[in-house]
Order: structure tokens, then C-alpha cells, then sequence
């Protein structure tokens, strides 16, 4: 961050934690790095930057040097995300970016705004387009490259021959694919159809335009976002709390649409 | 070596922790506490120690209070066919203060949050649809913090509640009074022109 008293930046609002009387401590992308500024004053209702510092909104900003934190000055949205406000799964999407960005972003790293550009492409990407799962996936394989933990998908991590089509098998401790010979005996490890392959491969090298034509089969997609997100825990050495929070709601939502109570409604206590 | 006696350091520590009090607070208010005299510490004491001992969760509605079923809940002379869904028990008290409504409250203690791992089952989401199975309510009033976290709150409880064939509204939004419409965000501005009155 530059050493002026008083500087503007664009940013991302990736998480608000409630500090003090009425202030919030916002954890914020921006073209310059990850960074923490306290917004004073912006739970009170006539605050008049409450509303351009909200969650995911894409805002400019007039920041001025703190002691400890940057202070919010001024503040501007410039592009809210809608859907977010109106899809329970699309929200939860953007929280799991969020999530997976505040673990693997160095605080006050100047990646010269790959991330924030990375973020801004999945945030339209969940306001616009029919399948907002599609977009994720490519965003985490981005994500894990830009963080240097780019998953190997083109030779074996072992023996490093080039991996042919078959069903080979994914080893998240490794980091990438094992042929059959090496996979069929290594331990931790699982079998990958060759879509799924396909797609991992696909997506990992495409830009984020290319891929929106890309339909996958459920089956598929379910394979390639299980296998990411094992390697993503792995990698974190943590659980990723908004993929929990997901598997939870899905279950919850298709319970809703098939017109059953959810699992918040069960066991009636016995009078 | 410490200047400090250790059961004042004890108290310091103690108050440190408590939200929005820092080392140089905490350590003020023990010194006040210790020129105040033991009558007005042993009165805080006492406060203190009442506290968890004297109050409930009303099984009702959840909300933090001296009886069961709280007083709220047990007012025969309030609406019992319209609920208000709050976050907190501070929202009950707002609430209240307006004189504005009549009904009964219900307090989520939170709102949903997936990066916190906050969902429908840690919250008291369970204990409003027993009570609108019940049958007796009418309307819902999802009266959730204008926040992406409250909307994604509203949104579930709208989904969960649907099926029961309540009324489920939402507190307005809009310009805030004494506010500024030149520093009104598009968002706010949006909903307020699209929830504009008749005059």
C-alpha cells in the first residue's frame, strides 16, 4: 500500500465483522492485495457509507492510513450483485470464494490484480449466468494456481508420464493425477473417470469467457467439485466452512422443492 | 516483577476481555472500581452473578428473560397471530420502542452465515416453525438486519414457512430518516423507489 495519508482504492468487501459501538472491521480485495479497514459508524441506519460497503459489492474507496487499521473515509459502490440478495445458493457460492480467498491470500500481497480481477469475473459469472457452479469450479482451479498449488493434470506426479485416457486416480497429498500403474497401489488416493479429467484439464486452462459455454453432466460436475475440494482441504489442512454450509443447504433446498418439511422442522417434542 | 497485585490484574484480564474494551479501559475502570468504594463493587458483584442464575430462554419465543413463558409471550392482550422474526434480543427492545407493534417476537440469535458455518439448525429456525405449525399465526414479519447475511436469513425462513400458508412480510427498506438522498447508494435508493407510498 502507498505511503500517503490518505489514498483511493478499489475493493471487494470479502468479510464484515462487527467491532465497537456501531464500526465494522471489513476484510477487503483489492488490485493491490488482500487487506483489513474499519469502517466507523456504518451500522447506524444514517450512515452514509453503510450501503456502498456492503458484503461482495464492488466499491471505490478513500482510505486513510490508520495506526493499526486503514480507516474508510468515503465510499462508493460501483457494481452490486442482485442475485446474490435473491439466491440462497449463488450467496453462499460468493461466500465460499470469499472464504477460500481470505485462506490463501497473503495479507498486503500486490499480485498486480490477478485475484481481484479472478473475483470480479466470478462475481458476474454468479449474476448472470444459468449454472453458477460451473463458474466456481474454474474459479477454484485459478484460485490454486495464482497460489502456486495448481493441481498436475497432464503427467503422473510420480512417475511424470504423460497421463492417457483412462480412469486414473487423484492423490490431493501429491497434488495431482497418478497413472494407473503408480495409482492402483498408492494409499489416499481415488479413481477419476476420464470426463472428469477432461474437465479439470479443460477448465484449469481456459479463461473465464471460453468456459461459459461449457454444460457439464451432473454426475461430472459432482465428481470434479468433490475432487477439488478434497484437494482444497487438503491443502488448507482445515474444512472449508461454506462447503459444509452448502452440502447442508442443497440437501435442505431439494427437501423444500419436493414439498417435505426440512430438517429444521423435525422431531415435534411429545405432549 | 509486577507493580500490579495479582487481584487486580485478575479484574483487568477479565474486563480486557469483553468486547470493545481494550488493556488501557479495562485497566481504568478497575481503578475506579477500587477508589469507588466496596459498596458500589459489591452491588456490581451481586448484577453479575444474577445474571445467568435469574434469566431463561423463553421456550416460546427465545428471547432472553425472567420468566417462561416471558412476559411478552404470556400478554394476553397482545396479537398473538403476527410473529416478528428478529436477529437479536436488542431488535425485540428497538422494536418495542417504536410502540408501533403489537404482537409476538421471535429471536434467531444470529443470521445465517456460511463462512461462520452459521446455518438454519444454529439458529432457533426449528422453534418458529413449531410455532406456526401450531396453526395460530397468521402473519410473519422477517424483521432481519438489511444485510446480505439478513436477506439470505428472510430468504430461507420465506422458503421453510411457505408451506404452511402464512402471510410472511418484510420490514421496508429505504432512505433512512434525516439521511441524505445525495448519499443515498443505488441499492437503498432502488428499494425505496420501488417501495414508494401514496401520499
Amino acid at each position: 500500500m502507498p505511503q500517503e495519508r490518505l489514498y483511493r482504492t478499489e475493493a471487494i468487501v470479502l468479510r464484515q465483522t462487527d467491532f465497537g459501538e456501531a464500526d465494522r472491521i471489513l476484510s477487503l480485495l483489492t488490485p493491490r492485495g488482500k487487506f483489513s479497514a474499519i469502517a466507523k459508524g456504518v451500522r447506524r441506519p444514517t450512515s452514509r457509507k453503510a450501503g456502498h460497503l456492503e458484503l461482495f459489492a464492488r466499491t471505490n474507496l478513500l482510505v486513510a492510513r490508520g495506526r493499526n487499521l486503514d480507516i474508510i473515509t468515503q465510499a462508493e459502490a460501483s457494481e452490486a450483485f442482485e442475485s446474490l440478495k435473491t439466491d440462497l445458493l449463488r450467496f453462499t457460492y460468493a461466500c465460499y470464494a470469499a472464504e477460500l480467498i481470505e485462506r490463501l491470500a497473503q495479507e498486503e500481497e500486490d499480485d498486480g490484480g490477478a485475484l481481484f480481477e479472478l473475483l470480479l469475473g466470478l462475481l458476474r459469472w454468479l449474476e448472470r449466468e444459468r449454472d453458477p457452479a460451473v463458474g466456481l469450479r474454474h474459479f477454484e482451479l485459478r484460485l490454486l494456481d495464482g497460489a502456486g498449488y495448481a493441481p498436475q493434470l497432464f503427467t503422473c506426479v510420480s512417475c511424470a508420464k504423460a497421463i492417457t485416457e483412462q480412469v486414473n486416480y487423484f492423490s490431493a497429498e501429491q497434488g495431482g493425477l497418478l497413472c494407473t500403474e503408480c495409482g492402483a497401489s498408492a494409499a489416499g488416493v481415488r479413481a477419476v473417470s476420464v470426463n472428469a479429467q477432461k474437465v479439470l484439464r479443460y477448465l484449469q486452462k481456459r479463461e473465464v469467457v471460453e468456459v461459459r459455454a461449457l454444460w457439464l453432466a451432473p454426475a461430472t460436475h459432482a465428481e470434479v467439485e468433490s475432487v477439488l475440494l478434497d484437494y482444497i482441504e487438503h491443502v488448507l489442512e482445515r474444512e472449508v466452512k461454506s462447503a459444509t454450509f452448502l452440502r447442508r443447504l442443497r440437501l435442505d433446498l431439494q427437501r423444500l422443492a419436493a414439498g417435505e418439511q426440512s430438517s429444521a422442522s423435525v422431531e415435534r417434542p411429545k405432549t | 516483577m509486577s507493580a500490579t497485585p495479582k487481584s487486580v490484574q485478575r479484574l483487568i484480564d477479565a474486563l480486557g476481555r469483553l468486547p470493545g474494551v481494550g488493556p488501557k479501559t479495562a485497566s481504568r475502570l478497575t481503578y475506579y472500581l477500587l477508589r469507588a468504594g466496596a459498596a458500589e463493587t459489591e452491588a456490581l458483584a451481586e448484577a453479575l452473578s444474577q445474571l445467568h442464575k435469574s434469566t431463561v430462554l423463553c421456550s416460546v419465543c427465545c428471547n432472553i428473560s425472567e420468566q417462561d413463558p416471558c412476559e411478552v409471550c404470556s400478554d394476553a392482550a397482545r396479537d398473538h397471530e403476527t410473529l416478528c422474526v428478529v436477529e437479536a434480543p436488542l431488535d425485540v427492545l428497538a422494536i418495542e420502542q417504536t410502540g408501533q407493534f403489537k404482537g409476538l417476537y421471535h429471536v434467531l440469535h444470529g443470521h445465517i452465515s456460511p463462512m461462520e458455518r452459521v446455518g438454519p439448525d444454529e439458529l432457533r429456525m426449528r422453534e418458529l416453525v413449531r410455532r406456526v405449525e401450531g396453526g395460530q399465526v397468521r402473519e410473519v414479519i422477517v424483521a432481519t438486519n438489511p444485510t446480505l447475511e439478513g436477506d439470505a436469513t428472510a430468504m430461507y425462513l420465506s422458503r421453510l414457512l411457505e408451506p404452511y400458508g402464512v402471510l410472511i412480510s418484510r420490514l421496508a427498506l429505504g432512505l433512512p430518516r434525516g439521511g441524505d438522498l445525495e448519499y443515498a447508494d443505488r441499492v437503498t435508493l432502488a428499494e425505496a423507489l420501488s417501495g414508494r407510498r401514496k401520499l
